[in-house]
Protein backbone atom coordinates (compact mmCIF):
# COMPACT_ATOMS: atom_id res chain seq x y z
CA UNK A 1 0.00 0.00 0.00
CA UNK A 2 2.73 2.61 0.07
CA UNK A 3 4.07 2.46 -3.00
CA UNK A 4 2.07 3.85 -6.38
CA UNK A 5 0.31 1.63 -8.78
CA UNK A 6 1.78 0.53 -11.96
CA UNK A 7 -1.16 1.24 -14.19
CA UNK A 8 -1.50 4.99 -15.37
CA UNK A 9 -4.88 4.42 -16.68
CA UNK A 10 -6.42 3.61 -13.63
CA UNK A 11 -4.48 6.57 -12.13
CA UNK A 12 -5.73 9.10 -14.29
CA UNK A 13 -9.82 7.44 -14.19
CA UNK A 14 -9.40 8.04 -10.78
CA UNK A 15 -7.59 11.88 -10.64
CA UNK A 16 -11.06 12.58 -13.50
CA UNK A 17 -13.41 10.98 -11.15
CA UNK A 18 -12.27 12.01 -7.70
CA UNK A 19 -13.35 15.71 -8.15
CA UNK A 20 -16.61 15.82 -9.35
CA UNK A 21 -17.43 12.94 -6.46
CA UNK A 22 -16.34 15.58 -3.59
CA UNK A 23 -18.33 18.36 -6.16
CA UNK A 24 -21.52 16.29 -5.49
CA UNK A 25 -20.63 15.22 -1.90
CA UNK A 26 -20.58 19.25 -1.29
CA UNK A 27 -23.74 19.78 -3.29
CA UNK A 28 -25.52 17.29 -1.22
CA UNK A 29 -24.45 18.77 2.20
CA UNK A 30 -25.40 21.86 1.20
CA UNK A 31 -28.65 21.40 -0.81
CA UNK A 32 -29.71 19.01 1.98
CA UNK A 33 -32.37 21.54 2.88
CA UNK A 34 -33.99 21.45 -0.42
CA UNK A 35 -34.22 17.82 -1.26
CA UNK A 36 -33.05 14.47 0.13
CA UNK A 37 -29.64 14.82 1.54
CA UNK A 38 -27.85 16.04 4.37
CA UNK A 39 -24.61 15.54 6.56
CA UNK A 40 -24.14 11.58 6.54
CA UNK A 41 -24.45 10.98 2.77
CA UNK A 42 -22.66 13.55 1.82
CA UNK A 43 -19.98 13.10 4.13
CA UNK A 44 -19.84 9.57 2.78
CA UNK A 45 -19.43 10.98 -0.28
CA UNK A 46 -16.97 13.03 0.11
CA UNK A 47 -14.81 10.08 1.98
CA UNK A 48 -15.71 8.40 -1.43
CA UNK A 49 -13.73 10.54 -3.23
CA UNK A 50 -10.24 11.02 -1.52
CA UNK A 51 -10.72 6.76 -0.86
CA UNK A 52 -11.01 6.85 -4.56
CA UNK A 53 -7.56 8.02 -4.58
CA UNK A 54 -6.19 5.73 -1.90
CA UNK A 55 -7.10 2.77 -3.29
CA UNK A 56 -6.20 3.83 -7.11
CA UNK A 57 -2.78 5.69 -6.13
CA UNK A 58 -1.58 4.68 -2.86
CA UNK A 59 -1.17 6.99 -0.13
CA UNK A 60 1.77 8.66 -0.68
CA UNK A 61 -0.40 10.71 -3.77
CA UNK A 62 -3.64 10.34 -1.64
CA UNK A 63 -2.19 11.74 1.00
CA UNK A 64 -1.84 15.34 -0.61
CA UNK A 65 -5.24 15.25 -0.24
CA UNK A 66 -6.19 14.13 3.55
CA UNK A 67 -2.91 13.79 5.48
CA UNK A 68 -3.02 10.31 7.76
CA UNK A 69 -2.57 12.38 11.16
CA UNK A 70 -5.03 14.74 10.11
CA UNK A 71 -7.89 12.55 10.47
CA UNK A 72 -8.58 11.94 14.17
CA UNK A 73 -8.11 15.68 14.54
CA UNK A 74 -10.67 16.94 12.28
CA UNK A 75 -13.25 14.45 13.27
CA UNK A 76 -13.10 15.63 16.61
CA UNK A 77 -13.64 19.10 15.07
CA UNK A 78 -16.46 17.77 13.62
CA UNK A 79 -17.93 16.98 16.71
CA UNK A 80 -16.83 20.14 18.69
CA UNK A 81 -18.68 21.90 15.76
CA UNK A 82 -21.93 20.25 16.66
CA UNK A 83 -21.41 20.49 20.65
CA UNK A 84 -19.89 23.85 20.54
CA UNK A 85 -23.53 24.46 18.17
CA UNK A 86 -25.75 23.23 20.98
CA UNK A 87 -23.57 25.01 23.96
CA UNK A 88 -23.64 28.04 22.15
CA UNK A 89 -27.71 28.31 22.47
CA UNK A 90 -27.58 26.64 25.62
CA UNK A 91 -25.00 29.67 27.16
CA UNK A 92 -27.54 32.20 25.22
CA UNK A 93 -30.36 31.04 27.40
CA UNK A 94 -31.98 29.03 25.32
CA UNK A 95 -32.33 25.20 25.71
CA UNK A 96 -29.68 22.65 24.55
CA UNK A 97 -29.32 22.48 20.56
CA UNK A 98 -31.86 25.21 20.62
CA UNK A 99 -31.17 26.91 17.13
CA UNK A 100 -33.69 29.53 18.00
CA UNK A 101 -31.40 31.03 20.45
CA UNK A 102 -27.89 31.32 18.51
CA UNK A 103 -26.68 35.18 18.65
CA UNK A 104 -26.64 36.20 14.70
CA UNK A 105 -27.81 39.43 14.42
CA UNK A 106 -30.71 40.14 11.85
CA UNK A 107 -32.81 36.47 12.02
CA UNK A 108 -35.65 35.48 13.07
CA UNK A 109 -35.90 32.52 15.01
CA UNK A 110 -37.10 30.62 12.29
CA UNK A 111 -33.83 31.70 10.11
CA UNK A 112 -31.22 31.15 12.46
CA UNK A 113 -33.15 26.96 13.08
CA UNK A 114 -32.31 26.89 9.37
CA UNK A 115 -28.70 28.39 9.74
CA UNK A 116 -28.31 26.20 12.99
CA UNK A 117 -29.33 23.05 10.85
CA UNK A 118 -26.81 23.94 7.99
CA UNK A 119 -24.02 24.16 10.75
CA UNK A 120 -24.82 21.18 12.64
CA UNK A 121 -24.93 19.10 9.20
CA UNK A 122 -21.26 20.61 8.41
CA UNK A 123 -20.16 18.72 11.40
CA UNK A 124 -21.56 15.97 10.52
CA UNK A 125 -20.35 15.83 7.37
CA UNK A 126 -16.84 16.28 8.38
CA UNK A 127 -16.66 13.49 11.30
CA UNK A 128 -18.36 11.21 9.03
CA UNK A 129 -15.92 11.54 6.15
CA UNK A 130 -12.40 12.05 8.50
CA UNK A 131 -13.97 8.86 10.89
CA UNK A 132 -14.56 6.65 7.23
CA UNK A 133 -10.94 7.82 6.33
CA UNK A 134 -9.58 7.03 9.34
CA UNK A 135 -11.40 3.42 9.56
CA UNK A 136 -9.69 2.61 5.67
CA UNK A 137 -6.48 3.85 7.20
CA UNK A 138 -5.96 2.00 9.72
CA UNK A 139 -7.65 -1.19 8.01
CA UNK A 140 -5.24 -1.03 5.12
CA UNK A 141 -1.77 -0.67 7.56
CA UNK A 142 -3.21 -3.40 9.45
CA UNK A 143 -1.88 -3.71 13.35
CA UNK A 144 1.15 -2.23 13.78
CA UNK A 145 4.37 -4.18 14.46
CA UNK A 146 6.28 -2.72 17.35
CA UNK A 147 8.95 -5.10 18.52
CA UNK B 1 -57.16 -12.94 1.05
CA UNK B 2 -55.91 -10.95 -2.26
CA UNK B 3 -56.41 -7.73 -0.17
CA UNK B 4 -54.41 -9.43 2.20
CA UNK B 5 -51.75 -10.32 0.05
CA UNK B 6 -50.95 -7.03 -1.60
CA UNK B 7 -50.49 -4.91 1.59
CA UNK B 8 -48.35 -7.51 3.50
CA UNK B 9 -46.35 -9.13 0.69
CA UNK B 10 -43.02 -6.67 1.65
CA UNK B 11 -43.26 -7.64 5.65
CA UNK B 12 -43.27 -11.52 4.19
CA UNK B 13 -39.78 -10.36 1.79
CA UNK B 14 -38.45 -8.82 5.07
CA UNK B 15 -38.64 -11.61 7.46
CA UNK B 16 -37.25 -14.08 4.81
CA UNK B 17 -34.06 -11.81 4.59
CA UNK B 18 -34.28 -11.57 8.27
CA UNK B 19 -34.02 -15.29 8.42
CA UNK B 20 -31.34 -15.14 6.06
CA UNK B 21 -29.22 -13.07 8.34
CA UNK B 22 -30.00 -15.14 11.36
CA UNK B 23 -29.00 -18.38 9.61
CA UNK B 24 -25.72 -16.97 8.61
CA UNK B 25 -25.01 -15.46 12.06
CA UNK B 26 -25.58 -18.25 13.94
CA UNK B 27 -24.42 -21.41 11.70
CA UNK B 28 -21.63 -20.03 10.09
CA UNK B 29 -18.16 -20.53 11.64
CA UNK B 30 -16.13 -18.16 9.81
CA UNK B 31 -16.15 -14.96 11.47
CA UNK B 32 -16.13 -13.01 8.22
CA UNK B 33 -19.55 -14.44 7.17
CA UNK B 34 -21.29 -14.02 10.55
CA UNK B 35 -20.46 -10.38 10.22
CA UNK B 36 -22.00 -10.28 6.60
CA UNK B 37 -24.93 -12.02 8.11
CA UNK B 38 -25.24 -9.08 10.75
CA UNK B 39 -25.42 -6.46 7.50
CA UNK B 40 -28.11 -8.53 5.78
CA UNK B 41 -30.10 -8.95 9.24
CA UNK B 42 -29.49 -4.81 9.66
CA UNK B 43 -30.60 -4.57 6.27
CA UNK B 44 -33.90 -6.86 7.20
CA UNK B 45 -34.97 -4.42 9.79
CA UNK B 46 -33.92 -0.72 8.00
CA UNK B 47 -36.44 -2.18 5.23
CA UNK B 48 -39.03 -3.34 7.26
CA UNK B 49 -39.38 0.29 8.60
CA UNK B 50 -39.18 2.18 5.42
CA UNK B 51 -41.79 -0.16 4.10
CA UNK B 52 -43.83 0.61 7.13
CA UNK B 53 -43.44 4.57 5.99
CA UNK B 54 -44.64 4.20 2.99
CA UNK B 55 -48.64 5.41 1.72
CA UNK B 56 -49.80 4.69 -1.49
CA UNK B 57 -50.50 7.72 -3.54
CA UNK B 58 -47.87 10.14 -1.27
CA UNK B 59 -44.35 11.65 -2.27
CA UNK B 60 -41.14 12.10 -0.61
CA UNK B 61 -41.10 14.11 2.57
CA UNK B 62 -39.87 17.07 0.66
CA UNK B 63 -41.95 19.99 0.95
CA UNK B 64 -43.66 21.00 -2.36
CA UNK B 65 -45.48 24.37 -2.97
CA UNK B 66 -48.34 22.47 -4.71
CA UNK B 67 -49.39 20.03 -1.82
CA UNK B 68 -49.74 21.70 1.06
CA UNK B 69 -48.57 20.71 4.26
CA UNK B 70 -51.64 20.28 6.02
CA UNK B 71 -52.76 17.56 4.00
CA UNK B 72 -51.06 14.39 5.87
CA UNK B 73 -51.99 11.75 3.17
CA UNK B 74 -49.95 13.35 0.65
CA UNK B 75 -46.42 12.77 2.61
CA UNK B 76 -44.26 9.76 3.67
CA UNK B 77 -43.74 9.68 7.48
CA UNK B 78 -40.51 11.08 7.77
CA UNK B 79 -39.65 9.53 11.40
CA UNK B 80 -39.00 6.02 10.49
CA UNK B 81 -36.70 7.43 7.41
CA UNK B 82 -34.97 9.43 10.24
CA UNK B 83 -34.42 6.64 12.07
CA UNK B 84 -32.96 4.48 9.18
CA UNK B 85 -30.84 7.38 8.18
CA UNK B 86 -28.83 6.96 12.01
CA UNK B 87 -29.21 3.08 11.91
CA UNK B 88 -27.20 2.92 8.95
CA UNK B 89 -24.36 4.89 9.92
CA UNK B 90 -24.33 2.85 13.07
CA UNK B 91 -24.07 -0.24 10.99
CA UNK B 92 -21.25 1.25 9.30
CA UNK B 93 -19.50 1.66 12.65
CA UNK B 94 -20.73 -1.62 13.84
CA UNK B 95 -19.06 -3.53 11.11
CA UNK B 96 -15.84 -1.35 10.76
CA UNK B 97 -15.32 -2.20 15.00
CA UNK B 98 -15.67 -5.72 13.96
CA UNK B 99 -13.66 -5.87 11.06
CA UNK B 100 -10.68 -4.56 13.25
CA UNK B 101 -11.00 -7.12 15.77
CA UNK B 102 -11.06 -9.38 13.13
CA UNK B 103 -7.40 -8.21 12.15
CA UNK B 104 -6.26 -8.62 15.24
CA UNK B 105 -7.54 -11.96 16.15
CA UNK B 106 -5.50 -12.86 12.70
CA UNK B 107 -2.27 -11.42 13.76
CA UNK B 108 -2.30 -13.65 17.15
CA UNK B 109 -3.94 -16.48 16.07
CA UNK B 110 -3.31 -16.59 12.35
CA UNK B 111 -7.00 -18.01 12.25
CA UNK B 112 -10.84 -17.16 11.45
CA UNK B 113 -12.39 -20.25 11.89
CA UNK B 114 -14.75 -20.44 14.86
CA UNK B 115 -13.67 -23.74 15.80
CA UNK B 116 -10.02 -23.38 15.50
CA UNK B 117 -10.06 -19.72 17.05
CA UNK B 118 -11.09 -21.63 20.49
CA UNK B 119 -8.47 -24.53 20.11
CA UNK B 120 -6.02 -21.95 19.92
CA UNK B 121 -7.32 -19.90 22.39
CA UNK B 122 -7.38 -22.96 24.98
CA UNK B 123 -3.83 -24.23 23.94
CA UNK B 124 -2.77 -20.58 25.12
CA UNK B 125 -3.93 -20.39 27.83
CA UNK B 126 -3.18 -22.86 30.59
CA UNK C 1 -42.51 -13.68 12.22
CA UNK C 2 -44.58 -14.64 9.77
CA UNK C 3 -47.68 -14.94 12.32
CA UNK C 4 -46.77 -11.85 13.74
CA UNK C 5 -46.93 -10.54 10.79
CA UNK C 6 -51.03 -10.66 10.49
CA UNK C 7 -51.42 -7.89 13.04
CA UNK C 8 -49.24 -5.21 11.22
CA UNK C 9 -51.05 -2.95 9.25
CA UNK C 10 -51.42 -2.88 5.69
CA UNK C 11 -48.86 -1.62 3.73
CA UNK C 12 -49.34 1.93 2.53
CA UNK C 13 -52.60 2.53 4.03
CA UNK C 14 -52.63 6.15 5.23
CA UNK C 15 -55.61 5.74 7.50
CA UNK C 16 -53.87 3.15 9.80
CA UNK C 17 -53.10 3.43 13.44
CA UNK C 18 -49.50 5.23 12.97
CA UNK C 19 -50.60 7.14 9.98
CA UNK C 20 -53.53 9.06 11.81
CA UNK C 21 -53.56 12.70 12.68
CA UNK C 22 -54.17 11.82 16.52
CA UNK C 23 -54.28 8.95 18.84
CA UNK C 24 -56.77 7.06 21.08
CA UNK C 25 -55.50 9.45 23.94
CA UNK C 26 -55.82 12.84 22.11
CA UNK C 27 -52.14 13.50 21.56
CA UNK C 28 -50.89 14.36 17.95
CA UNK C 29 -48.67 11.46 16.44
CA UNK C 30 -45.80 12.17 16.08
CA UNK C 31 -44.85 11.79 12.04
CA UNK C 32 -48.03 14.33 10.69
CA UNK C 33 -46.74 16.98 13.33
CA UNK C 34 -43.75 16.89 12.05
CA UNK C 35 -45.18 16.90 8.58
CA UNK C 36 -47.44 19.84 9.73
CA UNK C 37 -45.24 22.10 11.54
CA UNK C 38 -41.54 21.42 10.36
CA UNK C 39 -42.01 24.27 7.57
CA UNK C 40 -43.48 26.64 9.67
CA UNK C 41 -40.63 25.88 12.47
CA UNK C 42 -37.37 26.15 10.58
CA UNK C 43 -38.48 27.14 7.14
CA UNK C 44 -36.71 24.08 5.68
CA UNK C 45 -38.59 22.20 3.01
CA UNK C 46 -36.86 18.44 3.85
CA UNK C 47 -38.68 17.49 6.55
CA UNK C 48 -36.29 14.20 7.27
CA UNK C 49 -33.48 17.20 7.62
CA UNK C 50 -35.96 19.05 10.41
CA UNK C 51 -36.57 16.36 12.19
CA UNK C 52 -33.07 14.80 12.46
CA UNK C 53 -31.78 18.03 12.84
CA UNK C 54 -33.82 20.00 14.87
CA UNK C 55 -35.86 18.21 16.48
CA UNK C 56 -34.27 15.05 17.66
CA UNK C 57 -30.70 17.02 17.54
CA UNK C 58 -30.15 15.24 20.83
CA UNK C 59 -30.32 11.52 19.18
CA UNK C 60 -28.48 12.99 16.42
CA UNK C 61 -25.51 14.36 18.48
CA UNK C 62 -25.54 10.68 20.46
CA UNK C 63 -25.45 8.78 17.28
CA UNK C 64 -22.67 11.50 15.96
CA UNK C 65 -20.65 10.13 19.28
CA UNK C 66 -20.97 7.14 18.68
CA UNK C 67 -19.80 7.06 15.32
CA UNK C 68 -16.58 8.63 16.15
CA UNK C 69 -16.33 6.10 19.09
CA UNK C 70 -15.80 3.40 16.65
CA UNK C 71 -13.32 5.26 15.11
CA UNK C 72 -11.23 5.58 18.46
CA UNK C 73 -11.95 1.53 19.44
CA UNK C 74 -10.11 0.95 16.16
CA UNK C 75 -7.30 3.34 16.50
CA UNK C 76 -6.81 1.53 20.42
CA UNK C 77 -7.17 -2.18 18.72
CA UNK C 78 -4.87 -1.71 15.91
CA UNK C 79 -2.11 0.23 17.58
CA UNK C 80 -1.46 -0.94 21.02
CA UNK C 81 0.05 -4.07 19.79
CA UNK C 82 3.21 -3.32 22.00
CA UNK C 83 2.01 -3.74 25.70
CA UNK C 84 0.47 -6.97 24.86
CA UNK C 85 3.59 -8.63 23.22
CA UNK C 86 5.90 -7.54 26.54
CA UNK C 87 3.20 -9.10 28.33
CA UNK C 88 2.75 -12.28 26.81
CA UNK C 89 7.15 -12.51 26.59
CA UNK C 90 7.45 -12.30 29.99
CA UNK C 91 4.84 -15.18 30.43
CA UNK C 92 6.82 -16.93 28.22
CA UNK C 93 9.89 -16.27 30.06
CA UNK C 94 8.82 -16.96 33.97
Amino acid sequence: MKTGSESPIIVLGARLLSPFIMLFGLYVIFHGHYSPGGGFQGGALLAASVLLMRVASGTQISSLMVKESLTTPLGVVGVLIYFGTGLLAFLMGGDFLDYGALPIPGLSPEYLRYTGILIIEIGVGLAVMMVMILLYDKMATGEEEVE
Amino acid sequence: MMDYLVGHYAYFFTVLIMCLGLYGLMFKKNLVKKVIGLSILQVAVILFYVSLASKWGATVPVKWAEVPVTEVAAYLNPLPHTLMLTAIVVGVATQGVAFALMIAIWNRYKTLDEDDLLDRISEDTP
Amino acid sequence: MFFATVDLPTRGDADSVMNQEVNDNGNPVAGNYYIQSAYKDAKTPNIVTVVLGDYRSIDTLGEQIVVFTAGLILVLILSGHRKERKVSNREENS
